[in-house]
């Protein structure tokens, strides 16, 4: 029998795909309308924490180098107010199996994967994700498809993306590129069908959990390195699966610092845009991702999304595509390493944060990522320039998303602008009216929107009467 | 046209969706252009390009598509030299 292929035959057999193609059921964790089981979902995974350090221990991932940077403190120091500068400290992920922190959020789904007796695995993901997910799935024994999201309809491939591309196949991954737009999931499901390989979607609890050792990682390296707590730590935020795991690990060890997202202002910009896309100089860690995915993260391709940023999040830092981009240089030339400009989001956001922090605080940059031809500040600009985007130093706050990219002229410029909290916190509770009003919530339904944004009921009540 | 040799590594493109099929929710610009897949894999058998044809996938999967290109391989790299960046972190801006 040949199935319908068309997209709305493969979407109404979303549910029936998803379940098959992780032996995982939603629906017993539901409770009410909006609620859910959010953490008896992540306990039924059944891993503990020493068994995920485990896992990943055996395929290359964990145990990355903390640095000091010396160099970048004392830079910030002297843009800083008398007293101002805290140490900046940076987890270098780029050490982790596939060159990123992604390598965690994979090495589980292979794990569970291999146990379960699935041929294979097929994740949708442009990003560091397929990479990890093709090198985890080679040491167990997988096959592997990836489905990226590659080029615009000119036949343009964004330079980084197609760099991943390479490194998926360089771990004997295929590799399906496609064109812009949002059918990749339906191409993930067509392709799950088919082959009846695993989803190693980024949203699962396997995907989350695994990040949770880099959160009590740092926390433990920290203390080893400077006997004390660290105050802040910085994430790169774009699905959210970063930030939800890290402090969820951070948690585990006993750590209280302020939990700060960052992410790459794109506004402007559409995501979904055949015009667009080749006008962004970051495939991730931006707001295209970030914002959406922290006021709504039921948007991905499982039943109920993992990684819920809202409930973690202290504060939220955009920066400039300007400011990565003289801040990745900066690294290299004060701290002598060269990484990733995507994953160097959260060290210009450190930065941002460090000049109005007292120089005995510690903030930590929690990831680093591989970087090489394509994935590069240098491609991305030259790629910017092809595209007719406008190249220059100045004010980066000058810069007009697919417009123009203004490096920064001096490190003080380097600002960040930090985003109003309790307005986030709205958009979600718009997001969730949407589903359902709110005066048909349910006590159960109440209560996990305010666990979702991090707050409690009296906080809830008050901000839905000025809704 | 020359035939191209069974077994030899080939790019295929194949149209997923055709404008009026595509997404709902897509963007206008997006909405006016086919869906479009490429995929890498050994050619299954002798063909000539521009041809129907089946590959074999590095994960063993056989795809149909138009033969495009033959042994296609990467040119990305680190782009033309941005004078801006040379001169970053030398000591005079901090």
């Amino acid at each position: 029998m040949t199935r319908d292929t068309s997209y709305q035959a493969v979407m109404a057999r979303r549910n029936e795909i998803m379940k098959s193609s992780m032996g995982l059921d939603y629906e017993v964790y539901r409770q009410g309308e909006l609620a859910f089981d959010y953490e008896r979902m992540m306990d039924d995974c059944g891993f503990t924490l020493e068994d995920i350090i485990k896992i990943q221990a055996e395929t290359k991932v964990g145990n990355t180098p903390m640095y000091e940077l010396h160099n970048l403190t004392r830079a910030v120091r002297k843009i800083s107010a008398p007293g101002k500068g805290a140490r900046i400290f940076l987890k270098d992920e780029a050490a982790n199996a596939s060159g990123s922190f992604k390598a965690r959020r994979a090495s589980i789904s292979a794990y569970v994967a291999a146990q379960k007796g699935y041929k294979g695995v097929i994740a949708a993901t442009s990003g560091n994700y397929g990479a990890a997910v093709a090198s985890q799935a080679v040491q167990r024994g997988l096959r592997c498809i990836i489905v990226q999201e590659v080029f615009d309809s000119h036949g343009i491939g964004q330079p980084e993306i197609v760099e991943k591309g390479r490194k998926c196949e360089a771990f004997g991954a295929e590799v399906v590129k496609l064109s812009v737009g949002p059918e990749l999931f339906y191409y993930l499901l067509l392709a799950l069908e088919e082959t009846g390989y695993f989803n190693a979607s980024l949203y699962t609890p396997f995907g989350i959990k695994g990040v949770e050792s880099l959160g009590s990682e740092l926390t433990l390296q920290i203390r080893s390195m400077t006997g004390r707590e660290p105050d802040a730590v910085v994430v790169t935020h774009a699905g959210g699966g970063n930030i939800t795991g890290t402090a969820r690990g951070m948690m585990a060890a006993g750590c209280q610092a302020k939990v700060v997202a960052c992410s790459v202002d794109l506004s402007g910009l559409h995501m979904a845009s055949d015009h667009d896309f080749n006008r962004k100089s970051f495939t991730t860690g931006h707001t295209g991702f970030g914002i959406p995915f922290a006021t709504w993260p039921d948007r991905v391709d499982v039943p109920r999304n993992a990684a819920r940023s809202m409930r973690y999040m202290d504060d939220y830092v955009l920066v400039k595509q300007g400011e990565v981009f003289y801040i990745t240089e900066l690294l290299a030339k004060l701290e002598g390493i060269e990484r990733g400009p995507a994953g160097n989001t959260s060290v210009t956001g450190a930065v941002a944060l460090a000049r109005e922090m007292k120089q005995d605080q510690i903030i930590v940059v929690q990831e680093t990522e591989y970087t090489g031809a394509g994935k590069h500040h240098n491609s991305q600009l030259a790629f910017a320039r092809k595209m007719g985007i406008e190249v220059r130093r100045g004010n980066p706050d000058d810069g007009v998303n697919g417009k123009s990219i203004v490096i920064p002229e001096h490190l003080s410029q380097v600002k960040g602008c930090k985003q109003d909290m309790e307005k986030l916190r709205n958009s979600y509770l718009k997001n969730a009216a949407k589903q359902l009003a709110p005066e048909k919530w349910s006590e159960v339904d109440r209560r996990f929107v305010a666990a979702d944004v991090k707050k409690d009921l009296t906080w809830l009540d008050s901000a839905l009467k000025q809704l | 046209m020359s035939e191209v040799k069974a077994g030899t590594w080939v790019e295929i493109e194949k149209i997923l969706l055709t404008p009026e099929q595509r997404a709902p929710q897509t963007p206008e610009d997006t909405h006016a252009t086919p869906y479009l897949m490429k995929v890498a894999g050994f050619l299954v058998a002798d063909a000539p390009t521009d041809s129907e044809v089946t590959i074999r996938t590095l994960s063993g999967r056989i795809v149909g598509g138009k033969l495009k290109v033959v042994r296609p391989h990467y040119e990305h790299s680190f782009g033309e030299t941005i004078e801006e960046l040379l001169i970053i972190g030398l000591g005079g801006e901090l």
